[in-house]
């Protein structure tokens, strides 16, 4: 087919309403949102919510996974497009600065005889292996909509996807869990992003190839 | 490869018709289309002489992706570094699949000489082979809007499928040649 015919069909294709990938990634967030919040059905939040919400531990690993959230959403829609326009990368700094802190916090204000059972806590295994699977939801969503982006870095793109449900399932998960320390979120919490993130790297190469 | 547009003028009316594409100007998309072709071309055609390769080929899959990948430009930012991007990986991949180190040089730059409107020929050859893995009805939809004057009604009318069933198919299909072109392209 010669050139000029293409540009005919291409241009008569074109007339279709283009959404910004910022938009459709922004409502696959909220799908996946949604979708991964239906565990709480499942698993419901902690009897002692109310309470928890008053406690600093809680509140700090809340903030940390959220913060988690954001930095790495905002990242996903930079590596989705060819041109990147800003470099939000600090802020991926934030959370990490925010769990050091909280480490610090924990180390001092505790004796150092229960470091090892907060650390441990009281169902690890549990942690590690509910958190990937709420992400799943999340990150099918992601995924699918990764595919109408033009990553330059697929592998990248497709492990800070991973990172975002992860953060968003941890989020989730926070609410259910009743192991507030920063010592335990440092090491499980992030073991089960790590899983995620490695695993939707993988995935990521392959898929969001253009 | 840069493909620099000469003036800010030049960047300037490439953006605003890319602006008014995605508002659905179709007129305006071709032009765009028929401008960055003639660019691509003049660039690739040096580029590419001393490799064998057709550059039409490699024209022609820039556009597809232009074309599919519109969402991920950012409307207020310049459509030239875009436009670059995207045409800059499709070559790499080109290179790629021949077997060739799929390196682009920064330095060469897309000349924009004043528009070559000289009449072109340019039958490629993989678009063809990337057509005939389409299902018959998929090729019947692409060959028919691409012929000069069809309406989708009429292709519509000819394959007996509605207007709506012609656009659909034609935007799946688009998808799936740019699929096929990756590879058809080894």
């Amino acid at each position: 087919m010669k050139t000029e015919d293409l540009i005919r069909v291409l241009a008569d294709n074109g007339s279709r309403p283009v959404t910004p990938i910022a938009q459709t990634l922004s409502k696959a967030l909220a799908l996946g949102t949604a979708l991964s919040a239906v565990f709480l059905l499942v698993d419901p939040p902690r009897s002692d919510l109310a309470e928890a919400l008053l406690t600093v531990r809680f509140d700090l690993k809340l903030a940390v996974s959220l913060l988690l959230a954001g930095a790495s959403a905002m990242l996903l829609v930079e590596t989705a497009r060819p041109v990147p326009a800003r470099h939000p990368r600090w802020t991926l700094l934030l959370p990490l600065l925010l769990l050091a802190g909280s480490i610090v916090f924990e180390l001092v204000t505790t004796p150092s005889n229960t470091w090892a059972t907060r650390l441990t806590g009281h169902n690890a295994f549990h942690c590690v292996s509910q958190i990937p699977l709420l992400s799943l939801p999340l990150l099918t969503c992601l995924l699918i909509a990764l595919r109408g982006g033009a990553s330059l870095r697929p592998a990248l793109t497709g492990m800070t996807a991973g990172l975002s449900s992860a953060a968003i399932a941890a989020s989730l998960y926070a609410l259910t869990c009743r192991d507030d320390s920063p010592l335990f979120v440092a090491v499980w919490y992030s073991m089960a992003a790590a899983i995620v993130g490695g695993v939707s790297a993988c995935i990521g190469a392959r898929l969001l190839r253009w | 490869m840069r493909v620099r547009v000469n003036t800010p003028e030049r960047e300037q009316h490439w953006t605003d018709l890319m602006e008014r594409s995605l508002q659905g100007d179709t007129a305006a998309y071709r032009q765009l289309l028929v401008l960055l072709t003639v660019a691509l071309r003049r660039s690739l055609q040096s580029r590419l002489s001393a490799t064998g390769m057709d550059p039409e080929d490699v024209v022609q899959e820039v556009l597809m992706a232009l074309h599919l990948k519109r969402a991920t430009w950012v409307s207020g930012t310049p459509v030239g570094p875009w436009v670059t991007a995207i045409a800059r990986n499709k070559i790499a991949d080109a290179f790629r699949r021949r077997g060739r180190r799929p390196e682009v040089s920064i330095d060469s730059v897309l000349e924009t000489l004043p528009a070559d409107t000289t009449d072109r020929d340019e039958q490629a050859h993989d678009l063809e082979r990337a057509l005939e893995r389409l299902n018959e009805r998929q090729r019947e939809v692409v060959r028919g809007m691409s012929i000069e004057g069809r309406s989708a009604q009429e292709v519509g009318a000819r394959l007996r499928m509605s207007e709506g069933a012609v656009r659909v198919a034609l935007h799946r299909s688009l998808k799936l040649l740019a699929a096929a072109f990756r590879a058809v392209g080894t």
